[in-house]
């Protein structure tokens, strides 16, 4: 690895230390208390915050897979919605002009206002969510991958017609690579996105998850616990991010 | 007759780019189109591959006049050496099999029986962008080659290369062509490259464009490059191309149905869709 390579993996986990650190020193001498003029348990230290995380870790990993297969099973419908659709409209410029705008106006519409409407129709379960997170995540990548595919060299498109390419053939070869750079771009807008509209989503109704995990906690003043929730939320952003980075290093490899 | 145009005309919306086009090639016979910029050799190109249609007039390709007959007998080689970034150099050298629905294995092994011929071996599972510019435009020239069509037709197909590999490269083709034997359509706007590498040369005049001038070259694809483009019978040839380029460039006369002052019929020194 190259030094740079080693400082760009060195240098973000010595500063997220350095703060948990001090965070520990501020609160465990029970500075931040002090100076919010509070109980000193509303102010749990990292330490506590870890007792938390080991102590509750069946609950905890409970509720976080509800959260994950919520998360998970919207982006995947999200993105083979967004590419299906993004493809068809390639092909057809009649269903692009009558489809389009319905999907900006389906965008338009915040998840505070559909996520409660869904859980009067369709109750506490994970549908809901489900339904949620993919129209969230459908959009980035339709619009994304759409113009990708226009993005097109019509040079290249040429040069494969007198190379006696069929329509199906320039898809294949110029069109859908040309594309996939796009498509990533959608993705990881869609993969931040997606835990946030979980979380939305599970607040306007649900039995289980880490949303709902967390409106209990603050109910009965576990700060720790919310902490920990917390914790498992961005460890499971993190690796959302950084698994959608890795696959685009894998997929296009010639840029 | 391999390539057969008559009258043929191109207008492109208020562009009058071609007018009155009268051309022959031989089969085996490379033809070189040198004209100054936007005088639509490139259109030219585009219309011999099938690609578009004339505005005006015929254009017949192995007997074929309608353009897929044409986009048929034809293989295109752009300006821009247009590799795919994404496919290895041997995989950009096949497209033509993988397009016609020959399989992976067998499209890669008949493509890569060529590569050692031209100067590629060893490069076949380079990325494009890992190649210098002359091995770029070998692996596209390659890759009309492979198409395996009757007639090429060749865009400046190395205006973007520095004068020393420029030379080289057309050297080389030059070897590649003898070797061939198939007809040929160069567009170029360097006359020596037009001169050295093609047996006949038409000098079209600025937009629209029409033959001016056709010279035969005095030593076709001569081994040494270096002593032909020397000789002093090539470079009265180029003198006299470059007179009939000079005149031709001139906004002559007005051709008849054109009116005076369109935009047409001035020549601005340069022209859409050409680099």
């Amino acid at each position: 690895m190259s030094r740079r390579a080693i400082l760009r993996l060195v240098l973000p986990a010595a500063v997220i230390a350095a703060l948990i650190g001090l965070w520990q020193i501020a609160a465990s001498t029970g500075w931040i208390a002090e100076a919010l003029n509070l109980e000193a348990f509303l102010v749990p230290s990292p330490a506590e915050v870890g007792d938390a995380l080991w102590n509750n870790r069946a609950v905890l990993w409970e509720n976080a897979w509800v959260t994950l297969r919520e998360i998970l099973i919207g982006l995947a419908a999200g993105i083979l919605a967004g590419i299906a659709l993004a493809v068809a409209m390639r092909f057809s410029r009649l269903l692009r002009d009558a489809v389009f705008p319905l999907s900006v106006a389906v965008q338009a519409v915040p998840v505070v206002v559909i996520a409660p409407i869904l859980v009067v129709w369709f109750g506490f379960g994970i549908w809901v969510k489900v339904i949620v997170v993919a129209l969230a995540c459908f959009f980035p990548i339709l619009v994304n991958t759409l113009d990708g595919l226009r993005s097109v060299d019509p040079e290249a498109v040429k040069m494969m017609r007198t190379l006696d390419a069929s329509p199906t053939a320039i898809f294949r070869r110029v069109e859908a690579p040309t594309a996939l750079p796009y498509f990533f771009s959608g993705a990881k807008i869609a993969v931040a996105v997606a835990p946030i509209v979980a979380l939305f989503a599970e607040l306007a109704g649900s039995n289980a998850g880490l949303m709902r995990l967390i409106v209990q906690d603050n109910a009965n003043l576990e700060i720790a616990d919310m902490f920990a929730a917390a914790t498992i939320l961005a460890v499971i952003g993190v690796l959302l991010v950084g698994l959608t980075a890795l696959a685009q290093r894998l997929v296009v490899t010639w840029r | 007759m391999s390539v057969v145009a008559r009258g043929l005309s191109h207008v492109y919306g208020e562009l009058r780019s071609l007018e009155s086009i009268e051309l022959e090639a031989r089969p085996g016979e490379v033809l070189a189109l040198v004209g100054p910029s936007g005088c639509g050799k490139s259109t030219l190109l585009e219309i011999a591959s099938g690609l578009r249609e004339p505005s005006a007039g015929t254009i017949a390709v192995e007997g074929a006049a309608d353009a897929a007959g044409r986009l048929s007998h034809c293989a295109y080689m752009p300006q821009r050496d247009l590799l795919l970034p994404w496919f290895s150099a041997l995989d950009n050298a096949a497209l033509a099999l993988r397009n016609r629905g020959v399989g992976k294995g067998e499209a890669r092994s008949r493509a890569g029986e060529l590569f050692e011929r031209f100067g590629l071996a060893g490069f076949e599972r380079a990325r494009p962008q890992e190649l210098s510019g002359g091995m770029r435009q070998r692996v596209a020239f390659l890759r009309t080659l492979v198409a395996g069509k009757p007639v090429l037709l060749l865009d400046e197909p190395f205006a973007s290369l520095d004068a020393i590999s420029r030379a080289e490269m057309q050297e080389w083709l030059a070897g590649t062509l003898s070797a061939d034997g198939r007809t040929v359509l160069l567009v170029s706007h360097d006359l020596e490259e037009a001169l050295y590498l093609a047996d006949r040369v038409l000098v079209l005049s600025a937009r629209p464009g029409r033959v001016v001038k056709e010279l035969r070259a005095p030593d076709p694809r001569a081994p040494d490059r270096d002593g032909a483009v020397t000789d002093p019978e090539f470079v009265a040839a180029r003198e006299a191309a470059l007179r009939a380029l000079h005149q031709g460039a001139r906004p002559g006369p007005t051709p008849p149905g054109g009116p005076a002052g369109a935009p047409g019929a001035r020549w601005d020194g340069r022209g859409k869709g050409e680099g």
